[in-house]
């Protein structure tokens, strides 16, 4: 094999919504899992092979938000954020979507690099749910791969769209949230300054929505993130975040 | 505009529905509730109060969450009344 380069992929989702069985389908018994440095938090990590190439999928902890600041939280927001995996796969409860799209609407506005997996299609078939795939993925704007990874169906559709999105042959252009007046004024007055100071490097829209939430957590992540990039910025960012609303 | 007497989401019974309008909480808990389900405008179903009282189990969008009544309590809406009398 000539291919060295290894994709990354992250699981994220609500909990109990199988994202450890897909997990478990896609590598099998190649994964070991540990705790994530510092915290107490689980973290698995597999690999597998698609069409010759290597893949390494990280399940994330399983979360309903990834705001409200539990060490779980964090570290899921921080893999996503700071890791930047190659793609980051939702996985969502098909038979409980109200409550799953909340956290697949947060990751839409961190990351464009998403596919969402409707996990438990079997339980919403008989359950009599029916979700019409084609018009959630056009209202996200991402794909969406109907799954039951209990029973292994829909995998290779999935592997599919993964191997896909990887090598750049799927344009996504994640639907956009848009907030009141006075919050979009204010994210427009951060949006230059955000930029100034991280760059490209970070979504500066989705970092300037967290300032204005007055998240702490996050300025310290940023903090301790090994970049030349806040020199004095973080600070800058203090005063903005100041101003909430 | 008809202000209709608001209630706190504590003082439901088991068995009842509940529509909440508001809630009375700041900060990460309010974040919290918000992303479990506990929206204003959304219906909860109250399940059972534990032997003490408290916390009390809540059905919202499908998922059964427990909460003390220090959260309950600043949850405010209305009880939805079964359609007999009326």
């Amino acid at each position: 094999m000539t291919n060295n380069h290894e994709y990354t992929i992250a699981l994220a989702g609500n909990p109990n919504t199988g994202k450890s069985t897909l997990f478990n389908v896609l590598t099998g018994l190649r994964q070991h899992t540990g705790n994530w440095p510092g915290k107490t938090v689980v973290h698995a990590e597999g690999f597998f092979t698609y069409k010759d190439e290597q893949y390494r999928i990280i399940d994330l902890p399983g979360t309903y938000s990834l705001y409200s600041n539990s060490a779980d939280e964090e570290v899921a927001r921080d893999f996503i954020i700071f890791a930047k995996p190659d793609v980051t796969l939702v996985v969502l409860d098909a038979t409980a979507l109200e409550r799953n799209l909340n956290l697949a609407l947060q990751v839409l506005e961190m990351t464009d690099r998403v596919i969402v997996c409707l996990n438990l299609m079997d339980e919403a078939k008989k359950k009599g749910i029916i979700i019409d795939i084609a018009k959630l993925s056009k209202k996200l704007g991402v794909p969406v791969v109907p799954i039951s990874a209990r029973n292994k169906e829909g995998i290779d559709e999935l592997l599919e769209t993964i191997a896909r999105m990887v090598h750049g042959e799927i344009q996504t252009k994640p639907t956009k949230i848009s907030y009141s007046r006075t919050i979009e004024e204010k994210i427009a007055k951060l949006l230059p300054l955000v930029k100034e100071v991280i760059g490209d490097e970070y979504p500066a829209r989705w970092i300037a929505l967290r300032l204005l939430d007055g998240d702490t957590s996050l300025l310290h992540a940023l903090q301790s993130q090994p970049h030349h990039l806040l020199k004095g910025g973080a600070h800058y960012g203090c005063h903005c975040s100041a101003k909430s609303i | 505009m008809t202000q209709v007497k608001l209630e706190r989401l504590c003082d439901a019974q088991p068995g009842e529905r509940f529509r909440i309008t508001k809630i009375n909480i700041e900060g990460t808990m309010k974040r919290r509730l918000l992303d479990l389900g506990f929206v204003p405008g959304c219906e909860v179903t109250v399940l059972q109060k534990s032997p003490l009282g408290d916390p009390t189990a809540y059905r919202v969008s499908h998922t059964t969450i427990a909460l003390r009544n220090e959260e309950s309590s600043n949850i405010y809406g209305e009880r939805i009344r079964d359609d007999k009398q009326s």
